[in-house]
């Protein structure tokens, strides 16, 4: 009964989503009022109606329906309950409901903080986000069904992936959708804008809230998509330029082009068609990633079940809501330039600088993720891209823009003076070698690169405290910007140390053995036995001391989930602020011996807490005080 | 206006290579030893492991090489396949049974059916990687030169056998 | 001290070459594991990622170059198995592209700067104070 209503649900949530699409856009060309107003009820019941159809699904998983086919493939009675919940997501058709979820809280987010915009504005915006709700919706209940019955009911579920079983379940699809999704309001706002023919900087101003918040969440998103890799995989990595990875990275590289594009156009009126297209390419990106792991185009450890079928419908989504958008943009912004009056050295024309490097290496990723398919598809072989490709293209992209990032944030608007800056930046210059030169000998080996990267993260540091300095009482968003230039210096930190001074000790231990690596005794006290709710392990006991003095004590294990008959790796990782000692077992010798893989990762944690700060500067950024407090009658008409 | 053509012409053409791409198999990967010398080997054989054969011995003949394991299920699945063609006999079919223990083929074989010119073990999997072996089954046609001239992946199906594998043999043994 | 250094020596005695196990496992990170979806040889417990990557090892440590086992791997598996595509014919594009990208789109942002009209550059304090005893 409940999987029905769920799907009865979602039928309703179609019908309303294309009145959603049809009333309020034609009734903004036509100025009818009437059909206006249809948007922001038509967007909130929709909302509601697949917020129920996602409560259905969830109730079905939680009471352990296997007669629903979508149940039985993901979930099992063993299961824990809070994964029986995350495994509403953890399959194709539930994650295109948790998709549509997440369009229906933004969404309604749009229809509430949207009273300071002209009726025509909002009508458009929640109109094309109908557009892009109903093609979502029509391709579940065509294609996906979640609800889907089977007969006779399964006696038991096929258990949800192990490598699923994880908090990074419960968090990361969320946070990841809710940012792909998040820039269909960026892309809502460019359509309109297109439709209503007027491309101003109001229409920058109002974006730009809301781009900032996709691109926090994505941040996030991305951060622990990594973070869990790394110590659910078994093996210490934590970025493998997978096309499914590229695909969540492409629109974070197009996003971040367009928060600091719409920062001209928002300022400045400049750039006005340049922006709004980079928000059409974000979206068209964040589509992409879904079409790339439901099609089987290429192969990834990320792809969900593989249907070719389903890509053609998610290609004729990409097409009608791309091409389209594609089509207006060539339409009307023939006569629409860059605009902006600003000198060739001027923070503008950083800005513009930036925007090149990161469309660039937003075009490098897309280049190597496709390149296999263009080798095929022309029938010359089959190729394969991968990490040593994209490490050695996207580090010489990013460096200067990494540069860049310490200088722009101090350059004046409209005319900047070079010989200013110099003065400005001088001290940030000399701290920035001093520290790329001495530290690396400080960790013990010395490279050119990493000094390079090092003195890049200091540099940028230095200019966001001086830019701080020089605007003490600068506004919230000022700080953002600071603080999420802060997070990237640490990123870079991170990055750079880790690659460059982690070691690993790959060897045979029976109990009673020790191993030393970078200043730590690691010694196998014991391997037991252990049960847990739906596996049993091999768990060692390792204890860690450095200089005699005791530090941790860990538990690899090496675990057997019963249902799916699956083995895997469940690594021990000691988390520090300055390293992460990380231990994983491999496979037992017949001597009772077992293969252990001891690493000593410096500075690890720095990847993900940069993102964190990132993604805190975007957060104040989008809660400046400029876009909480309306503008002045007066001042909004002169600006529409 | 020339920046927004451009674009939807990029626009398109990534289009047609997606739907291209639908059709692709993006998993498999075809063999560099076509047109290629059989890489030489000398085994024991399954049946009889004290006696050996080499690929010199089917030099002069047109034959089929079909690696199988008793492990793996699609090899079951395309056993009959692999056993009509055998017994259409165009062409001698050797199996390589690749990295099995003997004691587990030979039972496979007596359930499922001998359709072997011989069979030759191939217990490390040394010889499956010097033929690109990466997954079982896979089925090679070698001619009298030696020279391998077609390499199926994945089990063997009634079609592919009618419409690739007879008419190439025909050309190899009557050419 | 003397301690740490006996557990040292114990645990080199535990450790195969580490120098070829380090030749290992770069080489391994460059390879494709031909039966994974899209993991490399150093990372894949796959049977035959296993069985390649002893098949480096053996070659590694009976001379062969680095070079070599690349060429005996590709020699098998074709062009699909590298991680880092060749560079030729077919894949000039893809490793210029990058590059190519960053300088068409500076040469177009110069060009795109240089047609703008310079604005009037900002007054020095002495400059105003001067237009304004003008303007009296």
């Amino acid at each position: 009964m409940i999987p029905e209503l769920g799907q009865f649900a979602l039928a309703l949530a179609l019908a309303v989503a294309v009145v959603q699409a049809v009333l309020p856009i034609a009734g903004a060309a036509k100025g009818n009022a009437a059909w206006m107003a249809v948007a922001r009820p038509a967007a909130q019941a929709q909302a509601l109606l697949v917020a129920f159809a996602f409560g259905c699904l969830t109730y079905a998983f939680v009471a352990n329906d296997f007669s629903v086919a979508y149940v039985a493939a993901h979930s099992n009675s063993a299961l824990p309950l809070h994964y029986r919940i995350a495994g509403v997501w953890g399959g194709h058709e539930g994650s295109l409901l948790l998709w549509a979820l997440m369009l229906g809280v933004w969404m309604t987010a749009a229809s509430v903080f949207s009273s300071h915009l002209p009726d025509e504005m909002t009508a458009r915006v929640l109109g094309v986000m109908g557009v892009v709700s109903a093609g979502f919706l029509a391709f579940m209940l065509f294609t996906s069904n979640p609800f889907d019955r089977q007969f006779p009911p399964a006696m038991d579920g096929r258990d949800l992936n192990p490598l699923l079983q994880d908090p990074g379940m419960v968090l990361h699809p969320p946070m990841l959708y809710m940012g792909y999704v998040g820039f269909s309001v960026a892309y809502a706002f460019a359509v309109s804008a297109l439709l209503s023919g007027k491309l101003d900087a109001a229409w920058a101003r109002w974006s730009r809230p809301w781009t900032t918040v996709a691109w926090m969440f994505l941040t996030v998103g991305i951060a622990l998509g990594s973070g869990w890799a790394y110590y659910e995989l078994g093996w210490g990595g934590w970025w493998f330029w997978d096309p499914v990875e590229n695909a969540s990275f492409m629109p974070w590289l197009v996003g971040t082009t367009l928060i600091h594009s719409l920062a001209v156009t928002e300022k400045r009126g400049g750039f006005r068609s340049w922006t709004v297209l980079l928000a059409i390419v974000a979206f068209g990106l964040s589509l992409l990633g879904t079409f790339l792991v439901r099609s089987g185009v290429l192969t990834s450890v990320h792809a969900f079940a593989v249907d070719p079928r389903r890509g053609v419908f998610i290609l004729g989504i990409f097409t009608v809501l791309i091409g389209g958008a594609l089509v207006l943009y060539a339409w009307r912004t023939s006569r629409i330039g860059l605009g902006g009056d600003f000198a060739p050295v001027s923070r503008e024309s950083f800005l513009l600088a930036n925007n090149v490097l990161l469309a660039a290496a937003a075009g490098a990723v897309f280049l190597g993720t496709l390149y296999p398919l263009v080798i095929d598809a022309l029938g010359a072989g089959k190729l394969s891209v991968g990490p040593p490709y994209f490490e050695t293209v996207f580090v010489p992209l990013m460096a200067p823009a990494l540069f860049l990032m310490g200088v722009g944030p101090l350059a004046r608007w409209k005319h900047a003076s070079i010989p200013e800056l110099a003065v400005l930046l001088r001290w940030a210059l000399a701290v920035s070698l001093a520290v790329g030169l001495l530290l690396p000998l400080a960790f013990g080996r010395w490279h050119a690169l990493t000094g390079f990267a090092l003195a890049l993260a200091i540099w940028i540091v230095a200019a966001a405290l001086i830019s701080l300095k020089k605007r003490p009482r600068g506004s919230r968003a000022h700080l953002g910007m600071v603080v999420a230039h802060i997070g990237v210096a640490v990123f870079v930190v991170g990055v750079t140390l880790v690659k460059t001074y982690e070691s690993d000790k790959d060897l045979r231990m029976k109990p009673g053995d020790s191993v030393f690596l970078a200043g730590y005794v690691f010694r196998l006290d014991e391997v037991g036995n252990v049960k847990g709710p739906n596996y049993v392990a091999a768990r060692a006991r390792i204890s860690v001391t450095k200089s005699g003095e005791p530090v941790t004590v860990m538990y690899p294990e090496k675990r057997l989930y019963v249902v799916q008959n699956m083995p895997m790796t469940e690594a021990a990782i000691d988390p520090g602020p300055t390293r992460d000692l990380y231990v994983s077992l491999g496979d037992p010798f017949e001597d009772g011996a077992w293969l252990v893989k001891v690493q000593h990762k410096p500075f690890v944690d720095w990847i993900w807490g940069g993102c964190l700060i990132m993604a805190l500067g975007g957060l104040l950024a989008a809660s400046d005080r400029r876009y909480r407090v309306p503008l002045p009658l007066r001042a909004r008409a002169q600006v529409a | 206006m020339n920046r927004a053509l451009w674009t939807l012409g990029a626009f398109v053409a990534l289009l047609a290579l997606l739907a291209v791409g639908l059709r692709l198999n993006p998993r498999e990967v075809p063999s560099p030893l076509i047109g290629k010398p059989a890489p030489p080997f000398e085994l024991p054989l399954l049946t009889e492991p004290d006696k050996r054969f080499s690929h010199k011995d089917m030099l002069g003949k047109v034959w089929i090489m079909n690696v199988w394991a008793s492990w793996c299920p699609p090899c079951l699945v395309e056993h009959p396949v692999v056993t009509q063609l055998a017994r259409a006999g165009m062409a001698p079919v050797v199996g390589l049974n690749y990295k099995d223990a003997r004691d587990e083929a030979l039972p496979w074989l007596k359930r499922n059916g001998d359709p072997y010119h011989l069979i030759v073990a191939d217990v490390d999997g040394r010889i499956g990687i010097d033929y690109g072996v990466y997954g079982v089954p896979e089925t090679y046609v070698i001619d009298r030169q030696g020279i391998i001239r077609y390499k199926h992946i994945g089990p063997l199906t009634a079609d592919v056998v009618e419409t690739k594998v007879e008419p190439l043999l025909r050309e190899l043994n009557g050419g | 001290m003397a301690r740490a250094l006996v557990i040292f020596w114990v645990a080199c005695a535990f450790a195969q070459d580490p120098a070829l196990e380090r030749r290992v496992t770069n080489l391994a990170h460059e390879l494709r594991c031909l039966v994974c979806q899209n993991q490399t040889l150093a990372d894949s417990n796959a049977p035959l990622a296993v069985d390649l990557r002893n098949q480096i090892r053996a070659q590694l440590a009976a001379g062969k170059s680095e070079r070599d086992v690349v060429d005996f791997m590709v020699a098998r598996y074709g062009d699909f198995v590298l991680y880092r595509p060749p560079l030729k014919a077919s894949t000039v594009l893809l490793w210029v592209g990058p590059f190519a990208f960053v300088l068409i789109g500076f040469y177009v942002l110069v060009r795109f700067l240089r047609r703008r009209q310079v604005p009037e550059p900002q007054l020095t304090d002495a400059e105003r104070a001067r237009a304004a005893k003008l303007l009296e």
